[in-house]
Order: C-alpha cells, then structure tokens, then sequence
C-alpha cells in the first residue's frame, strides 16, 4: 500500500459522507430534504451516473507497488483501478491510432517477409491484432462484441433489478407482481423505476466499453500510443479531487471565520472581513499562477525531496486545491457571516444567551446546524465550476501537473492536434465526453439539492 | 454621497496594502530571488556569479525590507519592498525580469483586450436578457422546461470546447475568418468577430438561467400581481414592471465587472493570439517572468476595488431605496 496525500484526503472525505449519512438517516430534519432529493427523478438518475464515476476515482485512489513475476516489488506506483484494467494500461501502440483501428494513423516503412520494404499504415501491435483481414472482418467483430457486452451487461442488470425489487417487496409487504406494476407505472414514491433504467443504460454502456476495449482501442491512442480511453478514465480522480478537496481544505476555515464574524461583530468582524475582502479582491487566475510559479520555483531547487514523479505529481494537486480554495472559499465565508447575523437575533440564541450558556456552546448548538444546509449547497454547486476550471487552468500550464492524467492536459495536447493535418480528434473528444457527462450530472444534481436544503425555495411550493 | 465616496477610498486602501504584502510574501519571502534567478537560468549548475549578475541587473540584489548600509530615509527606499511593491501604489510597474517597460506595455495591450470584452458583455447581455424574458413569459410551460434544461446543458461543455470548435468550424471548414491573429485599426474587425461570437455562445448558459432567476423573483412580488389585478397586459407587465425593477440586479451586476474588462480574458485572448493583457498574463506565467504577474495581480485588485466602488454608487443611482450614509 502507498498513501499519497490526496488518497487520505479522499477516504477521509469517503468516511465524513458515511459518517453524514449515517446521521442524516436518523435525524428527520435531514432525512427529509435527502428524500426530496431522491423522490426527483432527474435526481436519483444524476445520483447513478456520479455513482458510476466515484467508483471509479475511488477505486482508482487505493495505490500500492505493483510487484514482478517472481513477487519482487518495484519502484512504480499503480492503483487498484490500474491494475483492473492492466490490459488498457500496457497495450501501447507506437504513436496515433483513430479510435476502432486496426493500423497506424501515419505512414511507416514496412518490412515484408520477402525482404522488401513499402510505405503504408502498419498493422497495430494490439488494436483488432485478433483479426486476419481487419478490412472484412472488423465491422461484424465490433458488431458481435458490441451486442455481447449489451447482452452481459442487460444480464446483470436483471440480477440486480430482481435482487432489488425482492428486497423492496418484501420491504414494503406487498407481492412482487403488485410492485412491478407500481413501478413500470411510475407509481412509487420514490422513482425507482428511472434508477433503475439508468442503471441498464449505465451497465450497458461499461459492458460494452469492457468488451470491446480490450481489443481495440474504442477511443484510439494518443501521440505516444497511450490508450486515449484509459486516459480519460484515469482523468475521472483529477477531476474529482479537483471538484471535492478544493471546498473541503478550506472548509473549516470557511465555516469558523464566517460564524465567527457574523456572531462576535465588533472587531472580530472588522478583522474577518478585511481578510476576506483582501483575498477576494485578487483575481483568482492571477493568485493561482502566482502560486503555482512560486510552487514550481520551489520544486526545482528541491527536486531530491520528492521520491518519484507520481508523488510529485500527487503534491502539485493537492496544493492547486488549497490555492483554489483559497480564492474560492471567501463567498462561502460571506453567506455563513450573514446567516450567523441572522440566527445571532433569533429568540433561541438570545434565550441561550440569558441563560448563561457559553459561546462555545451556543455556536455549536444552535448557529452550526443552522447553516450546515448553506455549507453542502455551496460543496454542491461550486463541485462542476471547479472540474471545469481544472481544464482551463491545466490549458494554461498553471493546473495540475504536465505527467498527471486529467482532462485538462488532454485538451491542452489536442490543440496541436488539431492543427495537424490530417486531423486528430479523439482525445478532445473523449476528453470533453467525460468532462461533460460528469459536469452535466453534477450540475442536475445541484439544481436538485438546493431546491431540496434551501429552505427559502421550499417555501415558495 | 461626497463624503460616502472619500471613505470608501479610504478603506480601499488598506486592503491594496494588504494585496502589496501578499504578493510581497510570495514572491519575496517564501522564495528569495536566488531561487527564481536559478528557475530562470535554467541549467542546473549555475554558477554564483551568474546569480548575482542576474540579480544585480534586475535589481533584486537589495536587501528585503531594511538596508542597512545606506544612510538616512534611504534605509527604507533602498529595499526590494519599496521599489517592487510601494512604487506600485503610484503605478510604476518598472521594468519586466527582460527588461521592458510594463507600464507602457501595459497601456498598448489594454486596448485589444477592451476590444473583445466590450462587444462580448454588450452583445452577451442583451442576448442573454432577451432569451430569460422569453423563458420567463413562457414560464410553466415546455419552452420554459426545455429552455432551463438547454441552459444548464450549455453551461456543462467546457469553454475550452467552444473555442476549439468555433475555430475548428469557422476557420479551418468554412474558412470565414482567420483562426487567430490581431491586426490595427478597422483590419481588426475580422479578427475579434470569431472571439466575440465564441466568448457570447459561451456565456448564454449560464447568463441566461442566472437573469431567469432574477425575473422569477421580481415576478412573485405583490406589485406585479396588482399590475396584473388592473388589468395590464402580460407584455406591459412584463417589459414596464418585471424588467425595470430587475435591472437593478442586472445593473450592478455589470458594473462590478466593468473595470476588470481591462484585464481581458486569459483563454480567449491567446487562443486567438490577441495581443491583450490577457495573453500578457499567459506569456509571463510561461515565460516566468515574475515582475509582470506581480504587476498585474496589483492592477487586478485596484480594478476590483474600484469595480465594488462602483457597485455601491450606481446602487444609490438607480435604487433611490438605498442610502449610504
């Protein structure tokens, strides 16, 4: 096992949410907001795709050194979700490939076994390497892995759909004919029913991906002959991280200084705004390329301080989320001023007051609570913002670092290739693909959210 | 409203003061000049002679805050703080770490950059405006549904993607326009309307689904159901009610970021390598030119200093509700 500082950090926020959800379960005030969440049908649906995306940024955080045939261990440092894609990871191709080849993208001498040489596009090493005549054969061998990867994936689909509507069932004591009914018609509650559909699209999809995937490369390959799809996947944990850690670094000191200044006034708040006001009134962009010219500065005169490039890397990331958060965190600290105000007049504060009860107390006790709703809407919304200006950033060359995989770089390399000629345009698009169904989902889902927790909107219905 | 303004002016200033001292601790503090001589010399083994040389011709050889081998006030002015950070206050930026003029610099690039973030805001708000009173006065129907839904789907495509497909359609299949470049006077034009059409495109989304909600809101309240009580028409509310009340919001909204168009955009300006303070910025972030980011993270905290100045003022003006004193 190797612990990078962001794989804490992950399983830390990983144990928070458990933690929150556990809570919220026995506490109506939360749970009931969450059901409202839940009883959305664009909301449970955006819940499934994010699941799909956590899992793999989860999975793709637990990392160890891999060992060798004879059990040595080495010197790299993979995950759990490289090795479970291992064939994605080592089939390099020697330069381009468009995606579902089965040659090279460019021109390259060709030995024949006469001994003779012509110029012509190369076999691959291992995209459609099964076929004998790709010309003919490809299209049905795509065909046939496609409807196998549907059929694999539509199967387990049913065994979780059954599994689930059992359990349901006997939940709600009621036949599993009589539920079926209720769901195909989208009479429950909850809308089961679109999770459930979802799910099949979703399963179908990762089937599919599987099956073909490890024959061909379904997203083409990159200038050094990197899979373009194993890219973007391993993109999914930059992003992530990007979107999450960044609010949660600052959080606390967010959360204290908000409350802090809108329950004490006076100097305190002086002094807690003259801060906020200072940070904020810095453009973000320009902070963050100061910041990271001044991380770059340092790590090239310390460069033996760190033990390889993944740590290095690792390091760079987590320090553009503090430094983002740093400029992100001042609109956060200025809605808790404001409610604490509020909640500082209200009777139950003022009768705490009268009764003796301590700051301390009275902070945790009655203002925290009360803006913890402000506290997730914000972790909400700005999780899309912050995935997007990751790719703006990294485009500038002051984002993640240049060896690390996200969707930014991706970008950032493709611009040249769309200069080239002819054309290579799958690593943009696949880049944009994920970035967008990720954005998309977390955008829906924060709609959601906020229309559930904030209690001014529920109101107005 | 004199005296409001003074003394806004005047708590401008420590937080300038405390822009100069952070940008100071950064660039000064947590990594001396030795550092950022040996990043821009490049080589690994460079020799001491060569920093100092470089230091010297920079002028980042002074000592930090006090120099104590100088005489008098000269103490104080002698120093890496006063030269680099307190001459900010007057606006001499001095010269780049490759020895050009940042001032003057800073003054020609402003003007491509104006030029691209004037259109964009202008053209930008009245579409924007425009699409979120249709959305509201269809509001409860599927045009409202599919027109929040075509909003938030916009606002989920990375900017990034506009630009490269704009340049990619435009310029490369249809060839209408260069794909990038800038030019003076009038021969401008054909390079900024590509930007200009990207920058609007990209900013419907989110504009859009924003001033929706800003409507919504003014659409609830009890003077327009007795607008509607007596009688008005729907386009009468809408236009002579709904939009003046909420273009209180839209107003400041836009006043705040008005300074900051000097700033130009990052993205757009050097993917279409105009020559504004945008692309400024990019050069020097990859140039490692430090004495012109810090120039212009001191330039961006004035003008949003004076954009939030701002914001309060045209409040006073157009919400005659407000009173500052």
């Amino acid at each position: 096992m190797v612990l990078l500082s962001t794989d804490i950090l992950i399983f830390l926020l990983l144990a928070l949410a458990i933690g929150y959800a556990l809570y919220a379960r026995k506490h109506e005030h939360l749970r009931a907001p969450w059901s409202l969440v839940l009883r959305s049908k664009v909301g449970i649906s955006c819940m499934v795709v994010l699941s799909f995306y956590i899992l793999v940024g989860l999975l793709d955080s637990v990392h160890f050194h891999p060992t060798t045939k004879n059990g040595a261990p080495t010197g790299d440092v993979i995950s759990l979700f490289d090795h479970l894609v291992t064939p994605l990871r080592e089939q390099q191709e020697k330069t381009y490939s468009a995606p579902f080849a089965a040659h090279l993208y460019s021109k390259e001498s060709i030995d024949l076994p006469d001994g003779g040489q012509i110029r012509g596009y190369p076999r691959l090493q291992w995209g459609g390497a099964h076929l004998e005549d790709p010309q003919q054969m490809r299209l049905a061998d795509i065909l046939s892995r496609t409807l196998a990867g549907a059929f694999e994936g539509l199967l387990i689909w049913l065994i979780i759909a059954a599994a689930f509507v059992a359990r349901l069932a006997s939940r709600e004591s009621c036949s599993i004919g009589r539920l079926l009914h209720r769901l195909l018609d989208g009479r429950s509650e909850i809308p089961w029913h679109v999770m459930l559909y979802t799910l099949a699209i979703m399963l179908v999809l990762t089937f599919i991906a599987l099956n073909l995937a490890t024959h061909y490369h379904i997203m083409g390959t990159d200038k050094v002959g990197e899979d373009v799809f194993y890219q973007a996947l391993k993109s999914i944990r930059t992003g992530l991280v990007i979107g999450t850690l960044t609010t949660l670094v600052m959080l606390p000191a967010a959360v204290l200084l908000g409350i802090m200044a809108g329950y004490f006034r006076g100097w305190v708040d002086d002094v807690i705004q003259y801060i906020y006001t200072t940070l904020s009134s810095i453009p973000g962009v320009l902070l963050i390329a100061a910041a990271i010219l001044m991380l770059q500065v340092y790590m090239s005169n310390h460069a033996d301080e760190f033990n390889s490039l993944v740590e290095r890397a690792d390091l760079r990331l987590l320090f553009l989320c503090l430094i983002l958060g740093v400029t992100s965190w001042t609109g956060l600290c200025r809605l808790l001023r404001g409610e604490a105000m509020k909640l500082r007049e209200t009777d139950y504060v003022q009768a705490a007051t009268a009764f003796g009860v301590s700051h301390f107390t009275i902070i945790t006790r009655h203002i925290l609570p009360n803006v913890m709703h402000i506290v997730l809407i914000s972790l909400v919304l700005d999780f899309s913002g912050l995935v997007l200006a990751e790719a703006v950033l990294s485009y500038v060359n002051i984002g993640v670092d240049p060896t690390m995989n996200s969707w930014g770089n991706m970008i950032n390399s493709a611009r040249m290739e769309m200069a080239r000629e002819p054309v290579v345009w799958w690593s943009l698009v696949a880049a944009l693909l994920f970035m967008f169904t990720l954005v998309l989902s977390a955008n829906l889902f924060s709609d959601v959210v906020r229309d559930a927790f904030d209690p001014r909107l529920r109101q107005g219905k | 409203m004199m005296t409001y303004i003074i003394r806004r002016l005047l708590y401008a200033i420590p937080i300038l003061m405390g822009v100069n001292i952070l940008t100071f601790m950064l660039f000064f503090v947590i990594n001396s000049p030795d550092d950022m001589a040996r990043l821009n010399l490049g080589a690994k083994h460079v020799t001491p002679e060569a920093i100092e040389k470089w230091k010297e011709e920079r002028g980042y050889d002074k000592p930090l805050l006090i120099n104590s081998q100088a005489e008098g006030l000269d103490r104080l002015t002698d120093t890496i703080f006063y030269e680099k950070s307190v001459k900010l206050f007057m606006f001499d930026f001095g010269s780049s770490d490759s020895g050009r003029d940042i001032g003057h610099d800073i003054s020609q690039r402003m003007w491509p950059s104006l030029a691209i973030a004037i259109p964009v805001l202008m053209v930008g708000l009245s579409i924007n405006i425009t699409f979120a009173l249709l959305i509201v006065f269809f509001r409860t129907t599927y045009i409202d549904l599919w027109g929040v839904v075509l909003c938030v789907t916009m606002m989920s495509i990375s900017g990034l993607f506009y630009i490269i497909g704009g340049q990619y359609l435009a310029g490369k299949l249809l060839h209408l326009v260069p794909i990038s470049g800038y030019d003076t006077g009038f021969s401008a034009i054909k390079f900024l309307i590509l930007p200009v059409i990207v920058g609007v495109i990209g900013g419907i989304g989110g504009g859009t689904r924003w001033y929706r909600t800003l409507f919504l809101e003014e659409i609830n309240k009890d003077y327009v159901r007795s607008a509607r009580a007596k009688g008005l028409s729907e386009s009468m509310v809408m236009f002579r009610h709904v939009l003046q009340n909420a273009m209180i919001p839209i107003l400041t909204g836009v006043v705040v970021v008005l300074p900051l168009l000097f700033m130009g955009s990052l993205i757009t300006e050097s993917f279409f390598s105009i020559p504004g303070l945008g692309s400024y910025v990019i050069d020097a972030i990859n140039m490692q030119d430090f004495a012109i980011v810090r120039s212009m993270v001191f330039l961006g905290a004035v003008l949003y200093v004076v954009g939030l100045l701002l914001t309060d003022i045209s409040y006073t003006l157009v919400d005659p509700r407000v009173r500052l004193d």
